[in-house]
């Protein structure tokens, strides 16, 4: 008989539920395993709200079990090691990404792309080896196998850091693994949202030359004097897009609202690459013909392995990349969900979990 | 006022003509520029029939300026040499392929990429900057830049090899380009025409192992035991699509008919890449998750720059590749299209001009 998520677990836990996919967050008891021999147990103290947590919580992929406790951007302290851990002691501090469980054999995880595994296990919604399912961030503490545990930075803020670990390594992947990161590198980053902000950070940091493309034209001051971006275009006005043709190594697609992808294939050099990260609900229409001409490209990419997870957050403390965040209790999860789909937030919203989530 | 065919140049020349959208040839008398100092004359020997002629004769891209002289695959021998011709000489076997002319001071010129100048002068069908017209190999002669003239090797045959000038280079390049050249990778091609067909005959002289996509079962015995592919699969198939999964490196799609590219993606490993070379009338239709979850690539490619089609052409000596054609007379060429219309061809035909073209 299928036990309850108060009981399925020795270890008592508390966090804030998704119950149906009128996507409410509200208080849930659960439980959470023992620590096993190569487990790290933490105390959560921040945890970013990423779109997919709103996507999840409402069922929007079709792929949602509920209750469902979202949060894939935790950062905590340790409390408890496992007798085989050896990279963490009681004390540190240390994050968790989408990731809590690969095969660990296939020539992914081989790779030390984990994120590419088959088999994978995400932090929250996800069957776990036991069969029970995975519980993430919006929660009082988090128990995960060592190797999904990345080591937080000194330098980097708790808060503002947490959200690296999905919109920070979503966009740093595919800067570095496309050829975008050199210094001069022409970079298009469509969308300034969540990731985009993200990835515009990061890119100015690999000494790219960015591009903000928005449909939205008040955000080209924040683009330009906040995030230091070098060019913005408004991607609806066809006479801005046409100045831009052929002009960019790259483009990282942030958005995923349904939007035309052949206007941006137009604005790559011959050989350049558009990157979605954004998950576009509708399929994408991509003429042929505007691959073909320049010998371009369309490609996707999804989070990161652990080390290049742990590679990425080192980078952005040495650069002092941090997100622009809104802190929030947890009890005002709602409303941000209802301003995450609004767009309404610069740039995303972070829950002071361990100031604000009570134990019932 | 404009000069008619007959006067537009000085040296007269004969071939066969479309005049309009029914695409029907016939024969017709032009006129060809002298020998420049850098020209390179040459008599048409053979002329490979390529499914572009059709949809260039039919104006099926609405590009196409009336009369149109097709033949992009043109093998001949040298009549004349302007005075600063360095590499070839009354006599020698010569070959022109799609391009005749580019700016040869871009970017693109400057890295050997010739098919990416925008100012690229096309074999035919597209007016030259100077405003007169390109016509191509259905002719007695042709007259070119030497730069675009491709030596012939020894051992290559003439007429077999003539589609090497397009079809060849186009699938030999992506093979090339896209990492696809290595021994042991796995390497699918879509359609089993022109284009497939040396695909295959590329990909396994790389050492690949081929796997066929075709909608025709039929096909499966020409794929196995006349190309020597190690594969076949039915793409409508869907038990043999699911077997399929997640097994292949790269896949070349030369099909220009719509058709489903999801399915396609599956078969790729993660990192795998789609690269269309056919270009369907409607944009091709695919899932953000599809490229996301794996990190996968579509890509498109045209022809090559004249140094690759010069290394693909020596490539195809040494290995032994040449087209399989169907040679034929010149006035069967619109029986000819009829047949391509149908894909009732094993797997170029190739017009035996200099046997069959007859001078008015």
């Amino acid at each position: 008989m299928a036990k309850s998520p108060e009981s399925e677990h020795p270890i008592k836990a508390y966090g804030y539920a998704a119950r149906d996919s009128s996507g409410v967050l509200s208080p849930l008891t659960f439980s959470r395993r023992a620590t096993g021999e190569k487990d790290v147990r933490f105390k959560v103290l921040y945890c970013g709200i990423c779109h997919s947590d709103l996507h999840s919580i409402k069922n929007d992929w079709g792929m949602t079990t509920y209750p469902l406790i979202p949060g894939h951007e935790i950062v905590g302290v340790v409390t408890e090691v496992g007798s085989k851990v050896h990279n963490f002691k009681v004390g540190d501090k240390v994050g968790v990404g989408c990731l809590v469980g690969s095969c660990r054999s296939c020539q992914s995880c081989a790779n030390d792309l984990e994120n590419y595994c088959p088999k994978n296990i995400l932090t929250y919604g996800s069957p776990y080896y036991d069969g029970t399912r995975t519980y993430g961030g919006y929660s009082d503490h988090m128990v995960a196998d060592e190797h999904f545990i990345l080591r937080w930075p000194k330098n980097l803020p708790l808060d503002s850091g947490s959200p690296l670990l999905c919109a920070g390594i979503t966009t740093y992947s595919p800067l570095r693994y496309f050829g975008l990161d050199k210094p001069g590198v022409k970079v298009g980053v469509v969308g300034l949202g969540g990731l985009g902000h993200v990835a515009v950070k990061f890119a100015k940091a690999f000494g790219a030359e960015v591009t903000v493309f928005s449909t939205t034209p008040a955000k080209k001051q924040e683009a330009l004097d906040g995030l230091k971006a070098d060019h913005f275009i408004v991607s609806k006005d066809p006479e801005q897009m046409k100045s831009a043709v052929g002009s960019l190594d790259g483009i990282i697609d942030t958005v995923s609202a349904t939007h035309p992808i052949a206007p941006l294939l137009s604005v790559l050099k011959r050989e350049g690459k558009l990157i979605l990260v954004g998950i576009p609900e509708k399929p994408l229409e991509i003429p042929a013909f505007s691959l073909i001409m320049g010998r371009k490209i369309v490609t996707g990419s999804v989070i990161g392995g652990l080390k290049e997870t742990q590679e990425m957050l080192d980078f952005a403390s040495e650069h002092g990349i941090t997100a622009d965040i809104e802190l929030i209790p947890i009890d005002y999860v709602n409303t941000a969900m209802e301003r995450v789909l609004k767009s309404d937030v610069r740039y995303r919203f972070v829950i002071d979990v361990a100031n604000s989530l009570k134990a019932p | 006022m404009a000069k008619s065919l007959e006067s537009e140049h000085p040296i007269k020349a004969y071939g066969y003509a479309a005049h309009d959208t029914t695409g029907t040839f016939s024969p017709v008398t032009f006129s060809r520029r002298v020998t420049g100092e850098k020209d390179v004359r040459f008599k048409v020997l053979y002329c490979g029939v390529c499914h572009s002629d059709l949809h260039y004769a039919k104006n099926e891209w609405g590009v196409t300026t009336y009369p149109v002289i097709p033949g992009h695959e043109i093998v001949g021998v040298v009549t004349e040499v302007g005075s600063k011709v360095e590499k070839f000489k009354v006599g020698d076997k010569v070959g022109v392929g799609c391009l005749v002319g580019s700016c040869r001071s871009c970017e693109s010129c400057s890295s050997d990429c010739e098919q990416f100048c925008p100012t690229q002068t096309l074999t035919y069908g597209v007016p030259n900057f100077d405003g007169t017209q390109a016509y191509g190999g259905y002719s007695d002669h042709m007259i070119s830049d030497e730069h675009f003239v491709l030596r012939w090797p020894e051992n290559l045959p003439l007429d077999s090899g003539a589609p090497l000038l397009c079809a060849g280079i186009t699938t030999y390049s992506p093979l090339r380009y896209f990492g696809l050249d290595k021994p042991g990778m796995k390497v699918g091609v879509v359609g089993l025409g022109g284009l497939g067909h040396v695909a295959v005959k590329m990909a396994k002289a790389f050492g690949a192992d081929v796997t066929v996509f075709s909608t025709t079962a039929a096909k499966k015995q020409e794929a196995i035991e006349g190309l020597k592919a190690d594969h076949f699969i039915n793409s409508r198939d869907e038990e043999e699509m699911k077997a399929a999964a997640s097994t292949l490196d790269g896949i070349i799609d030369t099909v220009s008919g719509n058709h489903p590219i999801v399915p396609l993606l599956g078969a790729l490993k993660p990192n795998g890449k789609l690269v269309l070379l056919g270009a369907p009338e409607k944009p091709v239709e695919l899932a953000a998750f599809a490229l996301i979850l794996g990190r996968k690539i579509v890509a498109g490619s045209a022809i090559g720059g004249l140094k690759e089609t010069q290394e693909m052409l020596d490539f195809s000596a040494k290995h032994g590749i040449t087209a399989d054609i169907e040679l034929i007379p010149i006035d069967y060429v619109n029986t000819a299209m009829d047949r391509l219309l149908k894909s009732d061809v094993r797997y170029r035909f190739v017009i035996d001009v200099a046997n069959s073209l007859k001078a008015e």
